[in-house]
């Protein structure tokens, strides 16, 4: 696989660009595998990645059911933070965001991540103690966040409505000024040709349909495209981790909903960071092509479906137009839907089940871009050696037995 | 968008409804018995099936009262409301896609 550069830019010029080769290869299944990984979005992609990289562990096959990067990882709005409350969450996504912060030279791949800089904002006495209280634990935690005044955020963001007149004016706010975005394509396609590379086999169109287990051992996988023999799997499936646990004959504390998004008609540069609202339910931020992406809550019903109900996108819009009057003439161009998986605490899941070989991460709702990275990292660890690594330990499914919820959301209900 | 049928009010709009998850969990009648783990899975585990769900809904905006509904989380088709306390419909396809 030839590495990408300048220079193969030039060579490719003479050429006209049109024999770059494929990107990863497109093998069959083979009969058995030292590791199966279930799900081909980021978080799957990124585990076998570096179950190659950092364990030497290379027999490893991806199994996707449709196409790479077509589930959440590529219907996301691509905010990357790691501005979370509790030490361990803390832990977890500053680690990621650090790996993001080198994964576009690591990966030989430009992932666009842009660290623009994430505002929150506070409409509410109770908005800005609570604000306060974040910004001190963050920064306890070594994690860059400051406390910014309305002037200061008008300053940041010129276009933004911060009269005291509006029903929830803007009297406060937050910043990480390493927060931002990143290309969630790039992210997909970066590290499925990273693990590619290392020898990974990336299977599309491959659907898992039943966990063979003996004595309480993982054995193979069922799929469309025939049995395959392991004896371990990582499930990375985010909204079907419900239904991949009840193959294997167990329950998660998990609800699968639609989570939407839209984008307007590209405009030109009006808004550089990004701004988010939880209390008025909005976040913007404007794309590399000049559209104004835009998100909010989930739906409140479970769903498969990949799409939501109106009414979340009405008040969405209510919410932006009121931040933002210089909005309200725009037109929304696309709106679409993906399904994550909702666990009680807004925390994820990562590590091991109760079936031996079998591991899991999932739970991630809607939050789980910016930890593509880290994510990938900790749960490689978890299949390689067999046990959690210190930073994905507080996130065991056995929580939900001890008790010892790892409460988030106040950092991961319309923050995403 | 989801039109639902509230068994005094009639056909609604979703926007006035409050839905209140998976129905037909019921309270441990002996909480102290349980073990830890049985305790989490009433708590906290939940079916999500891909497929028929059986959920409570509310008219918060309306009458203000319960009732049962059967939906698809394929489709999102409602096929079933009844009432609260209510045995849950025998019904093969549970779940299945
Ligand atoms: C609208 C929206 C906005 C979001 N915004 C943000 C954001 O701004 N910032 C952020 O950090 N997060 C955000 N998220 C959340 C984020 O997208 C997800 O948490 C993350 O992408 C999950 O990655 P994943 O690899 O676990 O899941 P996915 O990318 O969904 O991958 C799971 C894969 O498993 C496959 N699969 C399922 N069942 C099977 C089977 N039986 N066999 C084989 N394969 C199977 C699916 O096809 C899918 O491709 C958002 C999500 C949505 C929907
Ligand atoms: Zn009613």
């Amino acid at each position: 696989m030839s590495r990408y550069s300048i220079f193969s830019l030039i060579r490719h010029a003479r050429t006209g660009h049109r024999d770059w080769p494929r990107a990863w290869r497109s093998p069959e299944p083979k009969p058995a595998y030292d590791v199966v990984i279930v799900g081909g979005g980021g978080h799957g992609l990124a585990t076998a990645y570096y179950l190659a990289k950092e364990h030497g562990i290379a027999n490893v096959a991806v199994l996707e059911k449709g196409w790479l990067g077509g589930g959440n990882t590529g219907r996301n709005t691509t905010v990357i933070r790691s501005n979370y409350l509790w030490d361990s969450s803390a832990a977890l996504y500053e680690k990621s965001l650090q790996l993001f912060e080198g994964l576009s030279q690591e990966l030989n791949f430009n992932v666009m991540l842009s660290q623009r800089g994430l505002v929150g904002l506070a409409h509410t006495q109770h908005d800005l103690r609570e604000i306060a209280r974040r910004v001190n634990a963050i920064r306890l935690n070594g994690i860059d966040s400051e406390l910014l005044t309305p002037a200061q955020i008008k300053e940041l963001v010129p276009i933004i409505n911060i009269s005291p007149t509006v029903r929830y004016p803007v009297i406060g706010g937050s910043i990480q000024r390493r927060g931002g975005v990143a290309r969630h394509d790039a992210v997909a396609w970066g590290l499925a040709r990273g693990a590619d590379m290392r020898g990974v086999d990336i299977i599309e169109n491959c659907a898992v349909t039943g966990i063979r287990r003996e004595g309480g051992r993982v054995t193979g996988l069922e799929t469309t495209r025939g049995a395959i023999a392991t004896g371990k799997v990582g499930i990375a499936v985010a909204g079907h981790s419900s239904v991949l646990a009840a193959m294997a004959g167990f329950r998660l504390p998990i609800e699968s909903h639609p989570l939407q998004a839209l984008v307007s008609e590209p405009i030109k540069p009006i808004i550089d960071t990004v701004v988010m609202s939880g209390t008025v339910h909005v976040y913007v931020s404007q794309s590399d092509r000049g559209e104004l992406v835009m998100g909010a809550g989930i739906d409140v019903f479970n769903s498969y479906a990949q799409r939501g109900s109106l009414p979340v996108i009405e008040s969405m819009l209510a919410a932006a137009v009121e931040l933002f009057p210089i909005f309200s003439r725009l037109k929304m161009m696309r709106k679409w839907g993906g399904i994550v998986d909702v666990c009680p605490d807004a925390s994820p899941i990562i590590g091991l089940t109760p079936v031996d070989g079998l591991y899991l991460n999932c739970g991630w709702g809607t939050g789980g871009f910016k930890s593509t990275p880290g994510s990938g990292w900790v749960f490689a660890h978890t299949i390689a050696t067999g046990a959690p690594h210190p930073l994905n330990a507080a996130f065991s499914l056995e929580r939900f037995h001890s008790g010892a919820l790892i409460d988030e959301h106040g950092a991961a209900a319309v923050a995403h | 968008m989801l039109l639902i049928e509230c068994p005094w009010c009639g056909p609604r709009d979703e926007a006035e409804f409050a839905c209140g998850g998976e129905a037909h969990i019921a309270r441990p009648a002996e909480p102290a018995a349980l073990s830890d783990a049985e305790w989490a899975d009433y708590l906290f585990m939940r079916k999500n099936p891909k497929g028929l769900h059986r959920e409570r809904w509310c008219h918060t905006l309306g009458c203000r009262r319960w009732f049962n509904v059967e939906r698809s989380t394929i489709t999102h088709e409602i096929t079933r409301i009844y009432a609260m306390g209510e045995a849950a419909p025998a019904n093969e396809n549970e779940g299945e896609a």
